[in-house]
């Protein structure tokens, strides 16, 4: 295929890429603005709500579509409430500490991931998207003599691929207009501002973090349900997206949003292209190259700002 | 002073006597029988790919060494002894596979080893199996045992190797498909075999292999690869194994649309998908490897038909009690007729225990045609034991109408190439 419409072909797929991990690392960063907790089992909640999708999936029956959107809205507020209760039950009693909190969430990968194993099983198992047509792309070239449209094979996506990108960019947009516009994301920015405070201003500090804990492991979640039709839940799936999440969170900044979003667009669409045009290896390489740039030369990531 | 040294009495000895068979009726189970080895059970470890990337085939290699074990049981087992199988799960990864070897030969006091499937947990295990002098039965597909690269421990009696079936099929595809191919496999050892071996056959057709497109084995999506396929290519070779098989050959239909290239398939891309899976109908008039076809073809033998029962797989390959669990039919086979090799082999040897290891090596070794039979439904078989590999009847099937319709069958001579190690020189 011609330079050109390889480019980009591989831009809309580095997209699709781009739109779900920009969901999974927005909610890995809001924990850690917010809470300072660095969720390691972030791709297990991410893995839940993909096999969470499935079991809905298969519940609702009847037209793809159904069970599509029931597992849109179930899978995200399931994982959402189970992370909330660990947070409860488990960070609380540590008492946020950072060191004991990344072994905690150790645990809680393992935990999760074992027991999806022993109820779910190790198999891939897909849901059905509740569209998937092939959209045409448009492309002219000159035959011999005359120019004209042609249909080189492959030059096409599928609507169901377009609709992730729009969709992840929509939630992405709620996600800003809570943070900014609402109660709840003021008390956010609050208790991350200064939590001392924010608890001397009578902001109920622990049901935020449970909120918020609950919220990051909902996006991710999120992002799966989105991915299920293209790929497959399988109980493995959860640990790319926490690594190349914890890539992205660091490129764009602890705890920015802003940042995290344009990293992941970059991450996501230079994974694409870099994956076409070379080699997948390389594209890893060069986004772990650029976390160790970034950690020289500007520790507080791209968007971030400096902790005193 | 003259001390007196007691002597032994009657009374003492009656004593100690009665002292020791209390204390051989309070011995642990296992040793009692000591006395009575040859009533033992057969221990045959089974490395199962139960979870990780292999767990399809772990399920059905799991299902059909259960139904052949009950089979050789109730015909009275191997030399009047019944077959105990010992599973242990390797997660399809090496390093766990070597650990589950170890505890075969020295936990479990296993007999031999048996049922591996994924290349690189062969490749990672075996030197272990040589090292414990554990015979090694892999039900894999890679041509590392026939090259040479592993050790006279380790044999693969049931199942053909990559190398004998790409040689196999290459003509078919250059006369009746084309002859510029481009080429995607999983980057490891099993797809690095159909690299280097598919495209020498296809060049000895006259053939050529336009591009050669490697996926790392973890890759979940695929459509960023296809682009790098030529626009003259003529026929698009695929072998893709792991859980992202479906994904794979989905996004392969929604990048051709109803345009495309002919497609060759090895059934590995497709083993325990179901055909009718929604985004699966470009699959219609496509063609694939198959060991053994999955749905029951018109002149299906006797054998066949028996086999099929007993592993529980219904006339379209999936499970007789769940339409939607479809099998990993194509390779499965290979699990049924190596245990029956075992059998033959430990019969042959007059394999008593673990002493007589090197014995059955030499007993399988010297095997040569096993013909179709209730213990080889899948065909007639040549063993060699100088590379410890075995030649079979490969088929080639055509989709149509939703059903894998076999439209060639190799013949053995087809599959054979000249030996690259004699095994049987190295010590036991």
């Amino acid at each position: 295929m011609e330079f050109g419409p390889h480019l980009i072909l591989a831009t809309l797929e580095g997209a699709v890429t781009a739109a779900v991990l920009a969901l999974t690392a927005v909610g890995l960063s809001l924990v850690f603005g917010v809470m300072r907790v660095v969720n390691i089992a972030h791709g297990e909640f991410y893995m839940l709500g993909a096999v969470i999708a499935w079991y809905v999936a298969q519940m609702v029956g009847g037209h793809p579509a159904l069970g599509f959107v029931a597992a849109l809205v179930i899978a995200p507020l399931v994982v959402g409430a189970l992370a909330a209760a660990a947070d409860v039950t488990i960070l609380k009693h540590i008492e946020y500490d950072p060191e004991r909190t990344i072994v905690a969430t150790i645990g809680l990968l393992y935990v999760i991931q074992q027991l999806t194993l022993m109820t779910y099983g190790p198999e891939a198992r897909p849901v059905e998207a509740p569209f998937s047509g092939r959209v045409e792309l448009p492309w002219y070239e000159w035959f011999e003599t005359l120019f004209g449209m042609a249909q080189p094979w492959g030059w096409s996506i599928t609507s169901y691929k377009l609709f992730v990108i729009f969709a992840a960019g929509a939630v992405l947009c709620g996600v800003w207009a809570m943070m900014a516009r609402t109660r709840i994301g003021l008390l956010m920015r609050a208790t991350q501002a200064d939590r001392d405070m924010a608890l001397a201003f009578g902001i109920p500090v622990e049901r935020v973090y449970a909120l918020v804990f609950g919220i990051g492991a909902g996006l991710a979640a999120l992002g799966a349900v989105l991915i299920v039709p293209i790929q497959q839940a399988h109980y493995l799936m959860g640990v790319e997206p926490l690594l190349l999440a914890f890539i992205v969170v660091i490129i764009g900044g602890l705890g920015s949003l802003p940042g995290t979003v344009l990293a992941a667009l970059f991450i996501g669409l230079s994974d694409g292209i870099i994956s076409v045009f070379f080699s997948p290896t390389l594209a890893k390489i060069l986004a772990t190259l650029l976390v160790g740039l970034v950690l020289v030369f500007r520790p507080q990531g791209l968007f971030g700002t400096r902790t005193a | 002073m003259t001390k007196l040294i007691k002597g032994t009495s009657r009374r003492g000895a009656l004593k100690t006597l009665a002292g020791a068979a209390a204390g051989a009726a309070s011995l642990p189970l296992w040793a009692r029988y000591a006395q009575a080895q040859s009533s033992e059970p057969i221990k045959i470890g089974f490395q199962q790919h139960s979870t990780g990337i292999g767990a399809a085939y772990g399920r059905w290699y799991g299902r059909t060494t259960e139904a052949a074990v009950k089979l050789i049981n109730e015909g009275g087992g191997i030399n009047g002894r019944k077959i105990e199988i010992i599973a242990e799960d390797d997660g399809t990864d090496p390093k766990r596979g070597a650990e589950v070897v170890e505890k075969f030969a020295n936990q479990h006091g296993c007999d031999v080893g048996f049922g591996t499937l994924f290349s690189h947990v062969v490749i990672g295990s075996a030197p272990r199996a040589g090292e414990l002098k554990l015979p090694y039965f892999v039900v894999s597909e890679g041509h590392h045992v026939a090259s040479g690269m592993l050790n006279r421990y380790t044999l693969q009696p049931g199942i053909t190797d990559v190398k004998s079936q790409v040689q196999a099929m290459a003509p078919y595809v250059s006369e009746n498909l084309g002859k510029k191919v481009t080429m995607i496999f999983p980057d490891f050892a099993f797809g690095h075999d159909h690299r280097d071996f598919f495209t020498a056959a296809i060049e000895e057709q006259g053939g050529e292999v336009l591009e050669q497109i490697a996926i790392p084995p973890s890759e979940t999506s695929f459509t960023k690869y296809f682009p790098q396929i030529p626009r003259d290519t003529e026929v698009l070779y695929h072998v893709m194994v792991g859980p992202a098989v479906l994904t794979f050959v989905k996004e392969l239909g929604e990048f051709f649309g109803d345009q495309g290239p002919e497609i060759f398939g090895f059934i590995d891309s497709l083993e325990a998908v179901d055909i009718s899976s929604p985004g699966l109908e470009f699959l219609e008039g496509t063609y694939f490897w198959e060991g053994m076809p999955r749905y029951a073809q018109e002149d299906q033998s006797e054998h066949e038909a028996f086999y099929r029962e007993a592993v529980g797989v219904d006339e379209t390959g999936a499970s007789v009690s769940d339409p939607s669990d479809v099998s990993t039919y194509a390779h499965m086979f290979g699990c049924w007729e190596t245990l029956h090799i075992i059998k033959a082999g430990m019969e042959a040897s007059g394999y008593a225990g673990p002493l007589d290891r090197a014995k059955l090596i030499e007993a399988v070794e010297a095997m040569g045609d096993m013909p179709e039979s209730q213990a080889h439904p899948q065909g007639a078989k040549r063993f060699n034991g100088k590379t410890h590999q075995v030649f079979g009847h490969q088929h080639i099937s055509r989709v149509e109408n939703g059903r894998l319709v076999r439209v060639h069958t190799t013949s053995i001579d087809d599959t054979m190439y000249p030996d690259e190690v004699d095994y049987t020189t190295q010590p036991l």
